[in-house]
């Protein structure tokens, strides 16, 4: 079986402007705005030139996430071409081989013939992090009936929608990591009931949930086979004690 | 100008220091209303008023007109070609339907129409920052939960939601589920609390695409988004519509079987008049559209719809009426786990999950006999603990010990012929489109029927969805258009 996991470098979630003001909102009072900025408020022409870029960094992401259904029919859903366009984002993946090794594919490392001779291997574990793959780009991933590991860790487009995908792979996922992933909140995570394999879930450092201990312990409520790796539930506890801590110092009880 | 220049130099010399800022703004105000471009009215400020002309006038600011305006906008040939101008009476929504709805989005109908709206508004919501982009703006986060529907069948509803389960199955996307009542005790925590009984014999439930959303932040995403679109926006209600017959040619004439002629009309102007005030301004349009919610029947008899022999098409009204309905929320520490869905029970009670705390909202839909005075927006607490409590502590055991800690009311634009929305024109008054009377679904239908109707106004016909089910002759010919999933 294959597994398939990304690099250690990210060019997916570079600094797209436009994007990255979704994964950084605070970004927009940044004092000292741009010329072109000033000119948007002012002209329309500009204003529809800023509307274009925008628009034009949001095709991209798709570009990169748009399946290719003919070579799935024909080929089936194990073949990986890091060479083919519409794979998602900019897939360097490691995979296995037979004998679980992971291998990698990237434009200059594998090439196609390779992986066309694993193209009835079934693929075990994907690790997909910091791909720019989103609701889309998930299609190719969910066609994987026999995938065990996930990991999607700080991918910038996978939000609490793309977790209500996630349970067509409730027969054989054991393993799902979603630690930063800047979208997801707890809304998501709720969708996640589903998958009644899973042994292992880590939703560490997500910062869109608002409440990250008791999200955990609801989560691990949700579903009790599962370790949950988290930010601990102690965590909304530690100013409690720092503070009894101060108190006995102030004031130490006579023994 | 120039006089306004030898004025500033008299003044300068008999007035002091301290009170020549307050002059200057006033001057350049008199400058800026002389120079083209701005509004030129030397006698009294009108910039409350709307505009004299608009080509589109949109009755109601809720999310179903900000979503016609939207997409007027977006499927017009040319940037700026159509004026739209949007007429909504109370500007912080205090009864508007949309922000005191629970804002649950389903799948779950059995008109496939209904669920073909449902289907692209799902995806509107999904990609809504790519709809709703408004450059320079924070992106929107519409607080999705994704945690689905789940509708419980009795014995007598079973067969109903069968069939209903099968009219779904074709749509594209992720089957439906039709579990028999074993098996919906697998269904997460909610499955586990719910008492089996007797009477439960089936559920169904949507694995995607279904859930509940904030409705606040998706009107805000779309007013934010039409005003940078360049639609204009009036506090004000509409109190007139004039109607004025149509020009008909000598070849165009039409006439009833009985023989009688028949005129066709359009609005010629509305008169909006102005809160808190008598005035009111005559605003010029080519086309109405009453998005007005549950007071689309008033609007539509301003216009004259309805007046005429009962029987007859003239005498036809929009049978829309307002219908109060109220939402609780209580607090249960033992109650459903994070990933409890919609919980819709076949004797009409729903609650669903509110944040983290273990809140919940829910309700009930009263009876005919029970139906509240839609005379106000007042809560009647009493009927939570007559009706509500004790159906859904049947439901789910661990409701027995509750603690209500707010609750509201809201109104349905009912819709007393057959509960599904009217869409599209009149066909005797031809400028007159609705979008309104959808009985609790509106708000999660918004997007698909905004496009629709916008659609309709520029191509004349529906081209993505066929609405032709819910045009307003239905209600003449008396097809109804029944929807059987109603909460």
């Amino acid at each position: 079986s294959l597994r398939l996991a990304a690099p250690v470098w990210n060019w997916g979630t570079g600094s797209i402007r436009g994007l990255s003001r979704a994964v950084d909102p605070e970004g927009i009072q940044r004092k000292g705005r741009t010329l072109f900025q000033f000119l948007a408020d002012r002209f329309y022409d500009v204003a529809a030139v800023r509307e274009y870029l925008l628009r034009k960094q949001v095709l991209k992401v798709h570009q990169k996430n748009r399946s290719f259904t003919y070579i799935k029919e024909r080929y089936g859903p194990n073949l990986f071409d890091p060479q083919l366009p519409g794979y998602p984002a900019n897939p360097v993946f490691l995979s296995r081989f037979q004998d679980k090794e992971w291998m990698r594919s990237s434009g200059r490392g594998l090439s196609f013939l390779e992986f066309w001779e694993f193209r009835a291997v079934p693929i075990e574990a994907v690790d997909a992090s910091g791909c720019a793959i989103n609701y889309q780009g998930l299609d190719h991933l969910l066609a994987l009936k026999e995938l065990q590991s996930l990991s999607l860790r700080c991918c910038p487009h996978v939000d609490d929608w793309c977790l209500s995908r996630l349970h067509q792979l409730a027969d054989s996922l054991q393993e799902l990591s979603l630690a930063g992933c800047p979208r997801i909140s707890e809304r998501g995570l709720a969708c996640l009931h589903h998958l009644w394999n899973l042994r292992r879930l880590d939703i560490s450092h997500l910062p869109a949930v608002s409440n990250p201990g008791l999200t955990q312990i609801l989560v691990e409520e949700m579903l009790p086979n599962c370790e949950v790796l988290g930010a601990g539930w102690a965590q909304g506890l530690k100013l409690g004690l720092e503070e009894q801590s101060q108190d006995t110092a102030s004031s130490p009880i006579p023994a | 100008m120039h006089v306004g220049l030898t004025v500033v130099t008299d003044i300068q010399d008999k007035i002091p220091l301290r009170e020549w800022d307050g002059k200057v703004s006033e001057i350049k105000k008199k400058i800026q209303s002389v120079i083209p471009g701005g509004a030129w009215n030397p006698l009294y400020d009108t910039s409350h008023l709307p505009p004299e002309h608009s080509d589109v006038v949109i009755v109601g600011g809720g999310v179903l007109g900000l979503s016609v305006a939207y997409w007027l906008k977006r499927l017009e040939k040319q940037r700026g070609a159509i004026k739209v101008l949007v007429v909504e009476r109370d500007h912080t929504y205090s009864q508007a339907s949309t922000v005191l709805s629970v804002g649950g989005i389903r799948q779950q109908f059995s008109l496939p129409e209904n669920i073909q709206l449902s289907l692209f508004s799902v995806e509107f919501l999904r990609n809504i920052n790519e709809y709703l982009a408004v450059v320079d703006d924070p992106p929107l986060d519409l607080q999705f939960n994704p945690s689905g529907y789940l509708f419980l069948a009795s014995e007598k509803g079973a067969a109903t939601m069968e069939n209903n389960v099968k009219v779904q199955r074709w749509a594209p996307g992720v089957a439906p589920r039709c579990c028999p009542a074993a098996r919906t005790q697998r269904f997460g925590e909610p499955g586990r609390q719910l008492r089996r009984q007797a009477v439960l014999s089936g559920s169904s439930v949507w694995l995607e695409n279904e859930g509940w959303f904030d409705p606040w932040s998706l009107l805000q995403g779309l007013r934010r988004k039409v005003q940078s679109m360049g639609v204009l926006f009036c506090q004000g209600e509409v109190t007139r519509a004039s109607v004025v017959p149509c020009f008909v040619s000598s070849s165009d004439r039409m006439e009833t079987p009985s023989g009688e002629e028949v005129i066709l009309k359009k609005i010629h102007e509305v008169h909006v008049k102005v809160d808190h005030s008598q005035e009111y301004q005559p605003v010029e349009c080519a086309i109405v559209v009453n998005t007005a919610g549950a007071w689309s029947g008033q609007i539509a008899e301003l216009a004259g719809i309805g007046k005429g022999p009962p029987g007859t098409l003239q005498g036809t009204k929009l049978p829309v009426e307002p219908r109060k309905r109220y939402v609780y929320l209580w607090h249960c520490p033992q109650g459903p786990g994070l990933e409890a869905p919609l919980l819709a029970d076949p004797s009409g009670a729903y609650f669903r999950r509110d944040g983290l705390g273990n809140n919940y909202l829910g309700g009930c839909s009263p009876t005919a006999e029970e139906e509240p005075d839609p005379g106000n927006l007042e809560v009647d607490h009493d009927f939570f603990q007559d009706k509500v409590w004790p159906l859904l502590a049947q439901r789910v055991p661990a409701f027995e010990t509750l603690k209500v800690k707010s609750a509201w009311a809201g109104y349905y634009d009912y819709n007393t012929f057959d509960q599904n929305g009217v869409v599209g024109p009149h066909p005797l008054v031809v400028n007159m489109y609705f979008a309104t009377g959808f009985s609790g679904h509106g708000l999660q239908q918004a997007p698909a029927v905004g496009r629709a109707v916008a659609e309709m106004v520029l191509e004349g016909h529906f081209q993505t969805i066929d609405l032709s089910p819910f045009l307003f002759s239905r209600f003449y010919l008396g097809e109804k258009a029944q929807e059987h999933c109603i909460i």
